[in-house]
């Protein structure tokens, strides 16, 4: 818990225009708004592609942030945050990969009501920076090893998904560079954890750590590459998040 | 019996009182806390002093905040960063109904009840009397806790000022100001160099024919701006770099002199304190209309005489309204003064301005004036408030412990001391010192792993 912002007070992060695209439901909201972000270079299309619908038609208004171009960790922090803040409810973070890393911060920032890190690129440790970087290399020497690392067809997706068109939209920004340890969220909303255990960027041990830190365990789509919210069988680990929020949102009453 | 309603027990929930910027962060926070929460707020609507609909609002027209933005906006609740640097009140007042409605505050909000009473009844409970604002019948419900966040700033602070009875002009305390139009084409003399008078001397420049304004001492009129940037985001860059006091004051001295200029020059008396020992005026057009002769600077007001106010130099002037910008008081009428170790002048004397010293279940949040904005410090308050009766609840010998170890705290490492002895420096904190003395606290009161 940190009180003395010196960063926030003295040069705050200047403003973009943010891009936030969303599916709204007809009627009363009676469940929260689901935030998904995506990491840098990816944008808030990949939700829209399917899951953004998904999570409206079973009650969930849902939005998704692109990030800003060229931002530093702290600058995608601030949009993320600025977008809950936004919302007419308190919201549920939902981030992908480096967006994961990115709601893993804002959480220290932002009260969710709960969050989930969907195959989560956090690198909070050497060991994990390492195990990332060991799996990438392995999956794709060329992209990984380049200033501006990218990922391939193999990483992001499974077979029988139209992967050209997608990653013809996708840009390979820097690696973001994420100092200090994970911070605890405040509010101590319920964070889950979802992956694939045949993912090739985030280890399987990788997401056991993760999940280890928030006192959980992961849960696995066997079978699925990275892109959890594109590849072919997208349909799963949505319909699981959506099955454990009802779950956690009604334990609270 | 009428005269003797049933006491309504609500167990472990705890009592709010007050549902503006400071009241709202309480019942987030004590709800996160897991809470029950029973906030009484007198007025039909959230924002306290922000609501410039509500009759003791001490908004006008023209409010802008004076701290900036980042400083002033709750800390896990940014206000949007396509607003400007200093919002209008308006801004604060959609961001608090904002807040309320993210956070689903409303539902523990009892509107148009104001809490007439609350008395402790021994075993660290209270009986807190509510009655609704437009009369009627009036009820006793019994509570785990009570957090007070009633505000400072709405009960005005009004001048004994002799002969008042002949003077043939008008005279309104700030609270009643509300629009420029009250001074157009006026004779108008303002008392008092807080943000609320040098901002009505201005507009006063703007719309009256004649504008005095009469300062009982000199003080350090900052501008809003330095460097391009807020000037409070500046001065906190030297606390980040952790200047000393004497190297702040000199650099401030030099600011100063290089932006304001020396306002001796225009007939204001030279300050009397040192940089940072008042509650800072900021205020950039003050000087520019001084410069412009447009204000004409005059001390303090002796007495009416003759339908004319009389200043201590022995001058007169024929003013026909006469605003007296002199501040606020504190006031708890629903609390026996003694339980929160309040003086015969009223000044309560609380633990880090928040908790009451021999009742542990009573706290008040929001009774401070920082050098920056209230709502992050009062949000920390909340929260170390919610975290104390919590770990009260689970943990009796840890919070005594901790009770301890806090009555150790030196005064001076979170309360201002060097400041001009006025009622307006009562709550003077310095945010940075303020805040780490919370953060210690709140570190103290961890759940241990
Ligand atoms: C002109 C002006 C400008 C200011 N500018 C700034 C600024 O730039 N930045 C800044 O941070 N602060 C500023 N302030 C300070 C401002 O007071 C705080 O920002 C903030 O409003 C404090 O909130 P609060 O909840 O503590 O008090 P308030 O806003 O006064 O709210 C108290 C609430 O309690 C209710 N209440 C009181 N007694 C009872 C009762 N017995 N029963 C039930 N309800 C009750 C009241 O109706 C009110 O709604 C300014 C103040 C003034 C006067
Ligand atoms: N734009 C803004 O955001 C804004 C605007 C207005 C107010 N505020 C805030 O609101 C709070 C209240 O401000 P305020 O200006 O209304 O009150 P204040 O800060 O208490 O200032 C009162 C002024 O009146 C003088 N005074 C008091 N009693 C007097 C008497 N009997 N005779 C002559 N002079 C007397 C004081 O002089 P001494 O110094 O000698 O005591 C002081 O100059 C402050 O926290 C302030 O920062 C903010």
């Amino acid at each position: 818990m940190t009180l003395l912002r010196f960063d926030d007070w003295t040069s705050p992060v200047p403003p973009v225009e943010r891009e936030v695209l969303s599916r709204l439901v007809e009627g009363e909201d009676l469940q929260p708004p689901l935030l998904f972000v995506p990491g840098p270079g990816m944008g808030a299309w990949v939700f829209a592609e399917h899951w953004l619908t998904h999570a409206a038609g079973r009650g969930f208004p849902a939005y998704a942030l692109t990030p800003r171009e060229n931002g530093d960790l702290r600058a995608h922090v601030h949009d993320v945050v600025q977008v809950a803040a936004a919302l007419p409810r308190q919201a549920v973070l939902i981030g992908h990969g480096t967006g994961a890393l990115v709601v893993s911060r804002a959480l220290g920032r932002y009260p969710a009501r709960a969050a989930v890190l969907a195959a989560p690129v956090l690198a909070a440790s050497v060991t994990d920076r390492w195990a990332t970087l060991g799996a990438a290399v392995k999956a794709n020497p060329l992209g990984t090893l380049r200033r501006r690392p990218r990922l391939n067809h193999k990483q992001l997706f499974s077979a029988g998904t139209d992967a050209d068109a997608y990653l013809s939209r996708m840009t390979f920004p820097r690696r973001l560079a994420a100092r200090g340890p994970v911070p605890r969220p405040v509010a101590s909303p319920p964070v889950l954890v979802v992956g694939s255990p045949d993912d090739r960027v985030v280890p399987r041990k990788s997401l056991d750590r993760v999940a280890t830190h928030y006192a959980g365990a992961p849960l696995l789509f066997p079978g699925m590459a990275h892109a959890l919210m594109l590849d072919t069988g997208w349909a799963e680990p949505i319909d699981a998040v959506l099955d454990w929020l009802t779950k956690q949102l009604s334990a609270v009453g | 019996m009428q005269d003797t309603p049933d006491i309504a027990d609500r167990r472990d929930a705890v009592c709010v009182i007050g549902a503006g910027a400071s009241g709202l962060t309480t019942v987030k926070n004590l709800r996160e806390h897991g809470f029950a929460v029973d906030c009484y707020e007198r007025e039909t609507s959230v924002g306290g002093a922000w609501n410039w609909r509500h009759d003791r609002s001490p908004v006008y027209a023209n409010t802008h905040l004076i701290s900036s933005r980042p400083l002033t906006e709750f800390p896990d609740f940014p206000m949007p960063d396509s607003w400007p640097d200093f919002p209008h009140h308006s801004q604060v007042l959609s961001y608090l109904e904002r807040y309320a409605k993210h956070f689903g505050l409303g539902e523990h909000i009892w509107f148009g009840t104001e809490v007439v009473s609350a008395e402790p009844v021994g075993d660290g409970r209270w009986d807190v009397t509510t009655r609704s604002t437009g009369g009627g019948s009036s009820r006793v419900q019994r509570y785990a806790a009570v957090v007070v966040a009633n505000g400072h700033n709405w009960a005005p602070a009004k001048p004994e000022i002799d002969g008042a009875e002949d003077f043939r002009g008008q005279v309104i305390h700030s609270a009643q100001y509300k629009d420029p139009a009250q001074l157009r084409n006026r004779k108008v003399l303002v008392i008092g160099a807080g943000n609320t008078g040098c901002d009505i001397a201005v507009e006063a420049a703007q719309q009256a024919t004649t504008v005095w304004h009469s300062t009982r001492r000199g003080y350090w009129y900052a501008p809003k701006y330095v460097l391009g940037r807020p000037a409070d985001q500046v001065n906190d860059r030297l606390l980040k770099w952790r200047l000393p006091l004497r190297l702040r004051q000199w650099l401030y001295r030099r600011t100063l002199a290089l932006t304001t200029g020396d306002l001796t020059r225009y007939g204001l008396p030279a300050p009397d304190h040192r940089p940072y020992e008042s509650h800072p005026i900021v205020n950039s057009q003050l000087a520019y209309y001084l410069g412009h002769g447009r204000i004409k600077p005059v001390p303090d007001v002796t007495r009416f005489v003759g339908g004319q106010v009389e200043l201590a130099d022995g001058r007169r002037v024929d003013a026909d309204l006469v605003i007296t910008a002199t501040g606020y008081t504190p006031r708890f009428d629903f609390l026996a003064p003694e339980l929160i170790d309040a003086g015969d002048d009223g000044r309560p004397d609380l633990h880090l301005h928040a908790f009451a010293r021999k009742h542990p279940t009573l706290a008040v949040v929001g009774l401070l004036q920082p050098d920056s904005g209230v709502l992050p410090l009062a949000h920390w308050q909340a929260v170390a408030v919610a975290r104390w009766l919590r770990l009260r609840r689970q943990d009796p010998a840890r919070a005594a412990a901790v009770q301890q170890k806090e009555s150790a705290r030196p005064l001076q490492s979170w309360s201002r001391r060097q400041v001009v002895p006025s009622r307006r420096h009562w709550f003077e904190v310095d945010h940075i010192a303020y805040l780490k003395a919370v953060e210690e606290l709140l570190h103290e009161m961890e759940p241990r792993a």
